[in-house]
């Protein structure tokens, strides 16, 4: 079990879920203090791409469906929607509403206001930003035949639109408020989510209080709760001078272990997976990336597994995975990911090989500019991690790390030979995952600048195949190329370390820090 | 329209330098304006990638050129360059690429807490250096002297951020205390504003005492070596009016200099206090800014910042005249 439940002080160190914690009756009243280390750049749920909203403002907001459970017993349940269901050809979704359901001024909320906030998420008016726009492009109309029903029809079958409903980011807005002002959503905060807005100060806090009319009669919990906008390096003095009880992005090996000292026995800790890797994308428009065996060689130089132990007690990497997170149904694992270039367990074997195959492209002495974030949990670690694996192959490397404007922009200019980045989503997905590995014609994320058609077609082959076992083994398929071609090579997966009081209860730890946000079922044992 | 008659002379002419002073803020702000806007269009980068992509969103090029034409970057130089003039000359700072609200509101959220950080350091300062400054040069080379100047040299070579550091630490260690994150006004709750940022004040108070008592020591060691000096002794005046009243007050035209300096390179410059403190003001602002590629806000706060450095030049010059007759009748 992935998943371990310090308890500190008494140094012991439990293999438990948080079930246990969930087992005691829930008590009303309280207000949760957390911290947040970043600041949204817009309160518009539609525009939004960063946890720095999804902590403070998505308890604000219902959506049609949720995710509920920790990671490794995750499911898709209803939020908004009390039912739905998918027609055998996977073109039309019905969703039945709750009927009690209320916006924060009082106003009903009805099927109108699910249409009116996916079109604006699909064809937003002038200066309205949709940053997930093409991912609904599939959705080509949307009926309210009653109230509180409300039907989707697709264009052609999408595998991943259930996942798509249950976004965290599709907040349902009020219809009407959005026909006076589309950018609303920008300026003001009004859902039908547990908890009513107070107040936004800009760099210090926001606030919220329970909403009474929330449909869910015995949620919430908590009377509200306050996020603190902090820089990462308050939040351990922070936390141990009592001034927020969590943080709900993650925390490195080495702040765990300083608040389990720090706090004592009131420290929580629990630990899993995180749908964000590292990975190593090679310009195959620069010689000699453009060779096969130069990649591959360079990720069969990588010893994945001796790094997943030494990088776990230092930084956020911990996991040996493909392209997908290590422990989805899709992803390749075992012998079948052993076979594949940079997943040997027999390192001098492969490095051997990977030195004949830079010998065989004509680059023995090969040297490589590394261009990294400089951004030091986890990727500066992860840097250096390579840097020396390169190097007992006779690789030299210059290390470039760049602020995050400067990177992008060498990103698209192509201003690399290797490029670290990473693949971040709210949900296990291989349409949302895979994108960056397409052909620049097919993804404008993609970075390697390769033409390989065959990913592109396999791509969307598994992206519209609704048959869960057809569509796995296109995945796997597509995985295999991937991971054989080597245009991007994952290094390791990321573990998320949650460290909060111990008198928080509820909190669901899924594989991501964009979920599990809507603070309903969180209470206060105090 | 007697009036002008019934002001002295010196008035009068004090009043005209302070407004050709004022006068020549105009020209001053507008070079920086021009060529801060052009300066940050040169470095690369994208500031809407940063903003819909860092977190690893999957965001297709169209919406980022969308958002770039809503932003208005996607005009040509020459025309964003002549909104922003036309706005500057109205008063009006633009609003921020990042958050999309005004320039102005942005700083006016922030500068309340850095300005008071500045005079919480700038008082600390002052009432740390000149005693012991003065003390020092009176007792040259005693063990007092040596006392006060070893702290000197300490204050200078701890770096600010780190005695912040230390502070929080020893906070934490010593009583399990921490202040209260988060800006209260100092009109709302006096006792939470000055328990939250006197320790910021102290962390970079300390490093600015140890400048100006320094400052303070050498010039009033120089001072006592002037032939009025001498003449004042000679007359029989005692030591320590002809130190208060002839030597300190001569020394501290170079003190003033120093401490004028010092307090506008605080408004923006505690960018690390302002981290390790998690402070919420101009210099947290300005990293933000800068790594988010936030044109509009940047060129807001170094013309505030320049605007600060030239009203508190301007305020020297007129201390310089208070202090110093032969100055204000030249």
């Amino acid at each position: 079990m992935l998943r371990k439940i310090f308890v500190a002080g008494a140094g012991a160190l439990l293999a438990a879920g948080s079930g246990a914690a969930e087992a005691q009756t829930p008590k009303k009243g309280g207000t949760l203090n957390f911290a947040v280390v970043a600041e949204p750049p817009t309160i518009d749920c539609h525009a939004v791409t960063t946890f720095a909203f999804a902590h403070p403002g998505l308890p604000h907001y219902s959506k049609l469906l949720k995710w509920k459970g920790n990671y490794d017993n995750l499911k898709i349940v209803g939020d908004l929607a009390e039912s739905w269901e998918m027609s055998p050809d996977g073109l039309t979704f019905t969703f039945k509403l709750h009927k009690d359901v209320k916006f924060h001024d009082g106003a009903p909320m009805t099927s109108e206001d699910v249409k009116a906030s996916y079109e604006r998420i699909i064809n937003p008016p002038q200066g309205v930003v949709s940053a997930r726009r093409a991912l609904h492009s599939d959705i080509g109309s949307i009926e309210t035949p009653d109230a509180h029903t409300v039907v989707f029809k697709l264009k052609q079958p999408n595998a991943s639109m259930l996942i798509h409903f249950a976004s965290p980011w599709n907040c349902i807005y009020r219809a009407a408020k959005l026909k006076e002002d589309p950018q609303f959503p920008a300026k003001t905060v009004l859902g039908t989510g547990a908890y009513q807005f107070v107040e936004y100060v800009k760099g210090s806090h926001w606030s919220a209080k329970r909403f009474d009319g929330y449909f869910q009669k015995d949620r919430p919990y908590l009377d509200g709760y306050k996020a603190y906008f902090v820089k990462s390096n308050a939040v351990v003095p922070g936390m141990l001078g009592g001034q927020f009880d969590g943080e709900f992005r993650g925390r490195t090996p080495k702040e765990r272990d300083q608040l389990v000292a720090g706090m004592k026995d009131n420290a929580t800790v629990i630990e899993g997976p995180w749908v964000t890797n590292l990975m190593f994308t090679f310009n195959t428009k620069k010689k000699p990336f453009d060779d096969v065996r130069v990649r591959q060689a360079l990720t069969m130089a990588v010893d994945r597994y001796a790094g997943a132990d030494a990088l776990s007690k230092i930084s956020m990497l911990k996991y040996v995975s493909g392209l997908l997170r290590p422990g989805y149904e899709y992803a390749l694992a075992g012998a079948e990911l052993e076979k594949l270039p940079g997943f040997s367990k027999d390192i001098e074997k492969s490095r051997a090989e990977a030195k004949k195959l830079l010998a065989d492209a004509g680059v023995p002495n090969l040297k490589v500019k590394l261009v990294n974030r400089n951004v030091a949990e986890p990727y500066t670690p992860g840097g250096i991690y390579l840097i020396d694996q390169w190097r007992r192959i006779g690789v030299d490397v210059e290390h470039s790390q760049l602020e995050t404007k400067l990177f992008f922009d060498a990103m698209k200019q192509g201003n690399f030979d290797v490029l670290i980045e990473f693949i971040s989503d709210f949900a296990d997905d291989p349409s949302a995952q895979f994108d960056k590995l397409l052909t620049t014609k097919k993804s404008s994320q993609a970075a390697s600048f390769h033409e390989d058609g065959k990913l592109d077609e396999l791509f969307d082959k598994q992206a519209m195949e609704v048959d869960p076992a057809k569509r796995k083994a296109l995945v796997n398929e597509f995985e295999r190329h991937a991971l054989t071609q080597a245009y991007s090579a994952p290094l390791l997966w990321w573990q998320r370390i949650i460290v909060h009081h111990k008198k928080i209860k509820g909190w669901e730890h899924q594989a991501n820090h964009f979920t599990a946000t809507d603070l309903v079922d969180v209470w206060l044992d105090q | 329209m007697a009036l002008p008659f019934l002001v002295p002379e010196s008035a009068r002419l004090m009043l005209g330098y302070i407004i050709k002073r004022l006068l020549m803020v105009i020209p001053t702000l507008l070079g920086v304006a021009v060529a801060v806007f052009f300066l940050i269009r040169v470095m690369p980068g994208d500031p809407v990638v940063v903003k819909l992509r860092a977190d690893g969103a999957n965001v297709t090029e169209e919406t980022i050129q969308a958002e770039r034409k809503r932003l208005g970057l996607d005009q040509p130089l020459i025309v964003q360059f002549k909104d922003y003039m036309v706005g500057l000359v109205q008063l009006d700072l633009g609003k921020s690429l990042w958050t999309g609200q005004s320039v102005a509101g942005e700083i006016a959220l922030r500068f309340p807490v850095s300005f008071q950080v500045a005079v919480m350091a700038t008082l600390i300062a002052i009432f740390i250096a000149v005693p012991l400054g003065t003390l020092s040069a009176v007792y040259r080379d005693s063990w007092l002297d040596n006392i006060i100047r070893v702290l000197a040299v300490s204050g200078l070579a701890i770096p600010g951020f780190w005695l912040g550091m230390l502070i929080i630490l020893g906070l934490l260690y010593f009583f399990n205390w921490l202040p209260k994150i988060g800006y209260v006004s100092i009109f709302e709750d006096p006792v939470t504003n000055l328990t939250a940022l006197f320790w910021p004040a102290l962390s970079v108070g300390y490093r600015y005492a140890a400048v100006v008592t320094r400052m303070m020591r050498s010039a009033l060691l120089e001072v006592m070596r002037e032939d009025y000096i001498r003449t004042a002794r000679a007359k029989g005046v005692y030591q320590y009016l002809v130190t208060r009243r002839h030597g300190l007050r001569n020394a501290l035209l170079p003190v003033v200099t120093v401490v004028g300096l010092e307090f506008a390179f605080l408004i923006g410059g505690l960018v690390v206090t302002e981290q390790v403190f998690n402070l919420n003001g101009i210099g947290k602002l300005f990293v933000d800014a800068t790594a988010r590629g936030d044109f509009t806000l940047i060129q807001g706060l170094v013309l505030l910042i320049a605007t600060v450095f030239v009203i508190v030049n301007l305020l020297v010059d007129l201390l310089y005249a208070a202090l110093d007759p032969r100055i204000r009748l030249a």
